[in-house]
């Protein structure tokens, strides 16, 4: 990066914009990951005015369905680690927001089964979409760890006789040498740090991956022309 | 009115008071209780009802539908 000359007179944000991409600057690390991230994810793909004219259909809801039922989970989780468990169980305040939490947690895995079951169905690992697949059944693992977890994370009786009977399981597959379920401080840092990070980064680069290689095209019908099976998106398109 | 209540309250009452122990289904080696059975019945309903109700959509301005 180069720095300006101290004693040159200041230059305002709006003149550095305009100082961008000079040729001379080329080699620079900061033109090069810029420049690699514009091509690698421009942005009129990251966020289309358009879509294809067959996504016009109730089953392309659920992946943002699910999307934001996780924004609405996050949210609630922040409200519940602020005022901790003594209000989550007393308070009426605290036991609407436990409530929140866990229907937002219903309606999160109940619209990813369905996208999922929709995707599965279309194929949608077609036309170099594998990752998305992969991120996407990724993202369901650790999703269904961290409902576990916060199973065990309620401080009631439910989370006892959940983690003492997942626990034989759990030990009968060594992992409970590391990963000890009646571990209440373990599950509880499993479910508020480390599994809510990994969902986050897991969709977030499978909503990139959604972006980047467009919503996969139907199978073609037995009577039509068939195209760039699974290909990237063309023809008819719809507004947004 | 009661016998209504009392009706439903049979019928419903057993699946939706979760003050007692579940109420589970056994088939063969399966065991899954009636909240998880139910949910998926939805599950399979709603994914049904998306793939067969019509969506309306905008029409586009370049009349490209």
């Amino acid at each position: 990066m180069t720095i300006a000359d101290p004693k040159a007179p200041r230059a305002d944000q709006a003149d550095l914009d305009k100082a961008a991409d000079r040729p001379e600057d080329a080699d620079q690390w900061t033109a090069k990951i810029r420049t690699a991230a514009v091509e690698a994810l421009p942005p009129q793909r990251m966020l289309p005015d358009r879509q294809p004219a067959y996504v016009a259909s109730w089953i392309y809801v659920f992946g943002v369905t699910t999307i934001a039922a996780l924004v609405v989970v996050i949210a609630t989780g922040f409200v519940l680690a602020i005022f901790g468990p003594n209000w989550w169980h007393v308070s009426s305040t605290g036991l609407f927001v436990n409530s929140l939490h866990l229907w937002a947690v219903e309606v999160f895995m109940f619209a990813m089964v369905i996208h999922l079951w929709g995707k599965f169905f279309m194929a949608a690992w077609r036309g170099k979409r594998k990752a998305t697949w992969i991120t996407g059944v990724v993202s369901f693992l650790v999703s269904v760890g961290a409902a576990f977890t916060g199973y065990l994370s309620q401080q009631n009786f439910d989370s006892q006789w959940i983690s003492t009977q997942a626990k034989d399981g759990i030990n009968s597959t060594g992992a409970g040498a590391i990963f000890n379920v009646t571990n209440f401080g373990q599950m509880i840092m499993w479910h508020i740090v480390l599994l809510p990070l990994a969902i986050v980064a897991i969709v977030g680069i499978h909503v990139l991956m959604v972006r980047l290689r467009g919503v996969v095209t139907p199978f073609a019908a037995k009577n039509e022309t068939p195209g760039a099976e699974g290909g990237p998106t063309s023809g008819a398109e719809v507004q947004a | 009115m009661q016998a209504i209540a009392v009706v439903f309250g049979t019928l419903f009452g057993a699946l939706i008071d979760l003050n007692k122990p579940g109420n589970y289904i056994h088939w063969g080696f399966i065991q899954m209780s009636y909240g998880n059975l139910i949910v998926i019945i939805l599950m399979v309903i709603v994914f049904l009802a998306a793939i067969l109700i019509p969506f309306k959509s905008h029409k586009s301005k370049g009349g490209d539908r």
